[in-house]
């Protein structure tokens, strides 16, 4: 439990990572939820665990918490060994999935809360509590018990409440998923404007792969207790690892062919490639083939004939389903562009086509 | 839409429900009217009303003595039942240790085993612990053969209760000491009143145990039975009428309290997407 056992303290500085997770595993039973994660975390950083249900999110967010126990691995906060410390002497925060607000409580005392367990001077907790009220623009409804609010001024309070004990590290599990659309790229737009606010660091945990993007510095894409990529969202979207990936960030077309010297083949697509033989998987997004006005093509272009299948049209732009032959489907999203019909050629540039493991 | 009132559909069902009910009713019916009749008992219907009776009973100091014994043991039970009910509820609901499905039973017991064999045996433990017989006795018997009221009631109300919230606590710094006293207790607010409530009145109206490990002292319906071997008398219906009404206040509260809980138990449900 010694922070001084700790052989990388002297080596972390201010620039180190704020959290880091060493091969962390979690097995419920003969269940392995996590398999050997590894994570860190920057100070001041936004990072996001993206995930479907079940791929073992929430159970690594409460391993950081602390309400459960890694069954392998460990896990170390600004040099201090975390995982062996309980849940009330960790400098974590949460905010839950249901808020879980004490009912018996009024905003303000759910608010004082940290305050009075962790032993404040009593002068100083109405200050404080007011502060962080107005911070969550709830000040109005300190007298309020839980019950009376709507889910949104739920969610603030849960904020206030988990923010007041001015923590590290706050893990917000899927704290968006309860409200309804609207509210809910309200609040993503509060919630970010926030985190630059107080400057803490933000750990965050939802299925929706279109929050992760809008709110995140990286993203963690986990899929069954593993670490898929790790990235920015940004580098995520245009530079998957896998095809899982590709598929689970964004809209993307995979491509399944081989590569046999130096050219890869993907039923009717042919380009030049300069890796090894053999079966390859690529990620061609749609937005990344456009049509072939002129007939012309660039030498770094790959360009295929394709007959409209299905238009969707989407407002600025229309979504086309193509048939290249040979059974071969291929997305592209244009520009809006009215109907179409018939067959039309198409370019992408080569750089677009991003190998991925399967 | 058809106006088939299910007296019309069945008839012989509504007089047959009609019958039940004042076959357990009446009894108390008549029991309430005597207490006012200045026939006392006997004579019926009821010629001249008064309060007689009333005056009488406020005025006999052993029968006093004996609701205050029935108070003092009523109240103590309630205390210790709880408390020790309180262990037990937390012990099933999150513990796990080897023999916890034989604890659930033997701890259920008691709300099955006839009273006089609770009773009996009770006797036999304060006999071989070479205790005195008196209103302590009684106390620890009632404490102790109503845990299981106090038991189920409290496993209900920890089953309703969200571990997040008691998660919230410890995650903002409060020690799990300081989380069961200021989140959970609190949380099973409702579950301790209405169990209270209910071993109060169970405590109040017990004779088989209490017959075993009586002192000197009456605890109520002892008093009450003791006095009936004389002969049934008015006053014996007032004190009736009495703790009738009280029941019946104590019930309304009890079923009140029940519906509160219960109803918030539903809601958060229903707030939960």
């Amino acid at each position: 439990m010694s922070g001084a056992a700790n052989p990388q303290a002297a080596s972390l500085d201010a620039k180190g990572p704020l959290l880091e997770v060493r091969a962390a595993a979690k097995r419920f039973g003969t269940r392995d939820v996590l398999k050997n994660i590894s994570l860190n975390i920057a100070s001041g950083e936004f990072l996001t665990l993206l995930g479907e249900s079940g791929s073992g999110k929430t159970t690594l967010l409460r391993l950081i918490a602390g309400f459960e126990q890694p069954t392998g691995g460990e896990i170390w906060m600004a040099g201090e060994r975390l995982d062996t410390l309980p849940p009330y002497r960790r400098r974590v925060n949460t905010v839950f999935q249901n808020y879980a607000l004490f009912p018996h409580l009024n905003v303000r005392d759910n608010v004082a809360y940290g305050l009075r367990a962790q032993g404040a001077l009593k002068s100083d907790i109405p200050g404080r509590v007011d502060e962080a009220l107005r911070m969550v623009k709830m000040a109005e409804f300190a007298g309020a018990r839980p019950a009376t609010l709507s889910g949104g001024q739920q969610q603030r309070v849960a904020l206030a409440r988990a923010l007041i004990n001015r923590p590290k590290l706050l893990l917000l599990d899927e704290p968006l998923s309860a409200l309804d659309a609207n509210l809910r790229k309200q609040m993503q737009g509060e919630l970010k404007a926030l985190q630059r606010e107080v400057g803490i660091t933000f750990l965050f945990v939802t299925h929706d792969q279109e929050e992760a993007m809008a709110l995140s510095d990286r993203i963690a894409l986990l899929r069954d207790g593993t670490l898929e990529q790790v990235a920015s969202p940004r580098e995520i979207y245009a530079r998957p690892a896998t095809a899982y990936t590709a598929q689970f960030i964004g809209q993307t077309n995979l491509l399944r062919g081989e590569i046999r010297g130096s050219i890869a083949t993907c039923g009717a697509l042919r380009w030049p490639v300069e890796d090894a033989d053999g079966p390859a998987v690529f990620s061609l997004r749609p937005e990344a083939i456009r049509l072939c006005t002129d007939g012309t093509r660039q030498i770094s272009e790959v360009k295929f004939r394709a007959s409209v299948r299905q238009q969707i049209y989407a407002g600025a732009s229309e979504l086309l389903e193509m048939d290249c032959g040979e059974g071969q489907l291929l997305r592209v999203r244009l520009p809006a562009c009215g109907p179409m019909n018939g067959e039309r050629e198409f370019v992408f540039a080569i750089a677009d086509a991003i190998r991925v493991e399967n | 839409m058809r106006g088939t009132s299910p007296t019309r559909r069945a008839p012989l069902l509504a007089i047959y429900a009609t019958l039940v009910f004042a076959f357990i009713y009446l009894p108390i019916v008549v029991l309430i009217l005597y207490s006012f009749n200045r026939d006392g008992v006997g004579g019926f219907p009821p010629r001249q009303l008064t309060l007689d009776w009333y005056r009488q009973l406020f005025a006999d100091g052993p029968l006093w003595d004996s609701v205050l014994n029935s108070l003092l043991v009523a109240c103590g039970a309630v205390a210790l039942s709880l408390a020790l009910g309180l262990l037990a509820a937390l012990a099933l609901d999150r513990a796990s240790f080897p023999g916890k499905a034989l604890f659930r039973r033997l701890v259920l017991l008691p709300l099955i085993l006839p009273g006089i064999i609770t009773g009996l045996s009770l006797l036999m433990f304060v006999v071989f612990a070479g205790m005195q017989l008196s209103l302590l006795t009684v106390f620890l018997g009632h404490g102790t053969a109503l845990i299981s009221v106090a038991t189920t009631e409290i496993f209900a109300g920890l089953q309703k209760l969200d571990r997040a919230q008691e998660e919230a606590s410890l995650d903002l710094g409060a020690t799990p000491w300081r989380t069961f006293w200021r989140i959970t207790l609190p949380n099973l607010r409702l579950s301790l009143i209405a169990a209270g409530l209910l071993i109060f009145t169970l405590s109040m109206d017990e004779i088989a145990v209490t017959f075993f490990l009586l002192g000197r002292d009456n605890t109520l319906p002892l008093e009450i039975w003791a006095r009936l071997r004389r002969g049934i008398t008015p006053e014996i219906n007032a004190i009736s009428t009495l703790i009738f009404a009280v029941s019946v206040a104590l019930i309304i509260v009890w079923y009140r309290i029940r519906m509160r809980s219960v109803g918030s138990g539903a809601q958060q449900l229903l707030e939960r997407p």
